[in-house]
């Protein structure tokens, strides 16, 4: 599994050596319960001070930076939001040419481009499709909270079949949203790009570790986060981190990494509990019937044996 | 300056921006392009140029992608046209916005529908409130000079303004002209490398592009409008410093023709070579006629305009853009509001001539001079040549 280029040396982050310091400050604009924004701070432990963010307009950019405050002790910026990943291919680029010409003294950062579902899977796949492809050294963050929360809760097409949302309500001709999750990881695996994960701050270590390796491997890198969102959900904000789990523990939000085209699902779950356990955590699920939720139940269950028959044949 | 080498303008303008010794060109071949950053492309692989090329997958992208790099510090070039331009819309205001010295070259074309890849203004047109310097290079000469030069004046700190250099497309960019180039060590001297005032380095972090809330809005669009109307004092000092170098007088504004004319033409782009051709022989046959120039048009050099026009009777203001449903072109409309404050004002005629790359010869400006003579215009605006069985 660590047998690429850059991993043999790879010290793991346990709970004895997380990095203690962060880089997103106290004090920023987050609603309570915002599993995003702590999933972001954990990315950003990680990535530690030599990095350089590019934000996508959306909930991070806004709570984290009213003028004249900001949350950000990394250099950041917003630009706007379907274009994230081009302007962190331009930061790329100009950092290489300014120290390929030796006006940038210090060790190259990181570079990270940050966006949510909306700016990552709609208006913004465009752009994270060509910085992909052409290869830059960066890693793209997508903090999916399943719809456009920022400007009051639209569904986006990373929101899951049956949510109730501002513009795809319930209805009595209406389930809610009608389509399935766009697959937003494999789209991004298939620009056959050295590291693809998906993660979830429930599960902070295997996030922080993802985040590790994405910054490790040289080329692009591409993390999907699960953000739970009380605001958009309709849930409890400290319930947050139960759902989190729950979705990976019902196989909704299965954790896996795909490290040049062999993918590995990082949290094995012998026992998957029943997806109604989660969808009752959440009142934008309220309406679904039994039938409902047993169709949600089947596709849940033929998703993950795609994946593990995935996982099986890449480990061949 | 060495001897003339006839060159297409496009590869003119990429040896400039070669000699200028740019980091960073993102680019995209939208339908218009040119053949500037094709060359660009093969300075850097064949390592004359040592920059990053970024073929970016969308012109909203190259100026994205310009935005990222210009804010890490490199000294960034795109150049587009037409639809290109149309779709970095959204982007120019924040490259502005962030006070980032990005250098473009739009080489003007016709916006659709229906497609058309000829020249006219209406691209730019479209852009007049970007907050960008905004210059006009009538020939290839001037493309190649201007090029240079505005990446001086856009880095200059009491600027860091993005600037773009517009020149007519087809007529300009894909045109095999007479270029006297400048030896690369006179460039150097003359463009010092890039100092960047504030950039995105995590030994000094900033944030960028914060939220403007209601508070603080209105202060940091003025202040970027204030840096736009100070800009036209160095641009000034720096075509007058090219002058001294170069021996190429640049003005903001140029009047040529006779001594007190008492009709001048108004031209932007490369239609002035041709007014001027028609004002001379006009002139030959015993009429008072002059032409006047507007070389930068953002932030609009309103009193060297006001000079260049002093004590003549009548102005013809060529537009090459249609600003539908309002009462003149986008440049008779600048006039018009400049001089209603005026005391003395001259009769104004407004032609809107040569939309999608149609001709206008030396012929269809004497007839315009005459028509406007005789009073035969229509008042508010005339679009020239517009066949009515069409």
């Amino acid at each position: 599994m660590l047998n690429h280029p850059g991993l043999e040396n790879f010290e793991k982050i346990t709970t004895k050596n997380i990095p203690t310091e962060n880089y997103i400050s106290q004090g920023h604009r987050a609603c309570q319960g915002c599993a995003e924004i702590l999933a972001l701070g954990m990315v950003m432990k990680i990535a530690g001070p030599n990095t350089i963010v590019a934000n996508a307009t959306g909930c991070m950019e806004i709570v984290t930076s009213p003028f004249p405050q900001t949350a950000w002790k990394v250099p950041w910026i917003h630009v706007a939001f379907e274009n994230t990943a081009a302007v962190a291919s331009g930061i790329e680029a100009g950092i290489k040419a300014l120290k390929r010409k030796e006006r940038f003294k210090n060790d190259p950062p990181h570079v990270i481009a940050v966006g949510g579902d909306g700016a990552t899977a709609d208006i913004g796949l465009q752009s994270l499709s060509g910085a992909l492809e052409r290869g830059h050294n960066f890693l793209y963050v997508c903090l999916d909270n399943e719809a456009y929360m920022n400007t009051g809760i639209q569904r986006s097409s990373s929101t899951p079949y049956g949510a109730s949302t501002t513009t795809s309500p319930t209805g009595s001709q209406s389930i809610g949203q009608q389509t399935w999750k766009k697959d937003l990881p494999a789209i991004a695996a298939a620009h056959n790009i050295p590291y693809v994960a998906t993660a979830n701050p429930g599960f902070h270590l295997d996030l922080m570790n993802k985040v590790k390796k994405a910054l490790t491997i040289e080329g692009p890198a591409y993390i999907h986060i699960y953000s739970a969102c009380p605001t958009g959900w309709r849930s409890k904000p400290e319930k947050s981190i139960e759902i989190s789990k729950l979705a990976v523990q019902t196989n909704v939000f299965p954790l896996y990494e795909i490290i040049n085209g062999r993918l590995t699902i990082t949290k094995k779950i012998n026992k998957p509990k029943p997806v109604r356990e989660y969808l009752k955590t959440q009142r934008r699920f309220g309406h679904l019937s039994d039938n409902d939720i047993n169709f949600i139940q089947q596709r849940t269950d033929a998703r993950m044996a795609e994946l593990q028959s995935l996982e099986s044949s890449s480990q061949e | 300056m060495n001897k003339a080498k006839g060159l297409e303008v496009s590869l003119a303008i990429a040896e400039a921006v070669k000699q200028a010794d740019v980091d960073v060109v993102a680019a995209y071949p939208i339908t218009p392009q040119t053949h500037i950053v094709e060359e660009l492309s093969v300075y850097v692989a064949n390592g004359e140029l040592d920059a990053e090329y970024v073929p970016v997958e969308s012109e909203h992208s190259a100026m994205s992608a310009a935005v990222g790099s210009s804010a890490a510090g490199a000294r960034t070039y795109t150049a587009t046209s037409a639809q290109g331009l149309a779709l970095m819309h959204e982007i120019l205001f924040i490259a502005s916005g962030l006070r980032l010295p990005i250098v473009m070259t739009v080489a003007n074309r016709a916006l659709s529908a229906p497609i058309s890849i000829w020249n006219d203004h209406g691209d730019i047109m479209s852009e007049r409130d970007i907050g960008w310097i905004q210059i006009f290079a009538e020939n290839g000469q001037e493309a190649y000079e201007l090029t240079i030069a505005a990446f001086k004046i856009a880095e200059d700190h009491r600027v860091l303004l993005p600037i773009c250099v517009n020149v007519d497309g087809f007529i300009l960019t894909h045109m095999i002209e007479p270029i006297n180039f400048i030896d690369q060590n006179e460039v150097d001297k003359f463009l010092p490398p890039f100092k960047p005032a504030l950039t995105l380095d995590p030994e000094k972090p900033v944030t960028m592009g914060p939220v403007g809330v209601p508070e603080v809005y209105i202060e940091s669009r003025k202040q970027c409008e204030q840096a736009l109307i100070n800009s036209k004092a160095v641009v000034s000092e720096v075509l007058a410093d090219w002058g001294q170098r170069f021996n190429q007088k640049y003005r903001l504004i140029e009047r040529n023709g006779a001594a007190s004319p008492k009709t001048v033409f108004i031209t932007m782009g490369s239609m002035g070579e041709t007014t001027m051709t028609a004002v001379k022989e006009l002139e030959e046959s015993g009429q008072s006629l002059g032409q006047v120039r507007i070389r930068l048009w953002r932030p609009f050099p309103k009193e060297e305009f006001l000079d260049a026009i002093k004590d003549v009777e009548e102005i013809i203001v060529i537009d090459r853009a249609l600003s539908p449903g309002s009462h003149s072109g986008p440049v008779a409309q600048e006039i018009k509001a400049l001089l209603y404050d005026q005391p003395q004002k001259p009769k104004i005629h407004n032609i809107i001539a040569g939309l999608g790359g149609r001709d206008v010869t030396v012929k269809d400006f004497k007839k315009m001079y005459e028509m406007a003579r005789n009073n035969e215009l229509d008042p508010n605006y005339t679009i020239w040549g517009v066949r009515s069985d069409a």
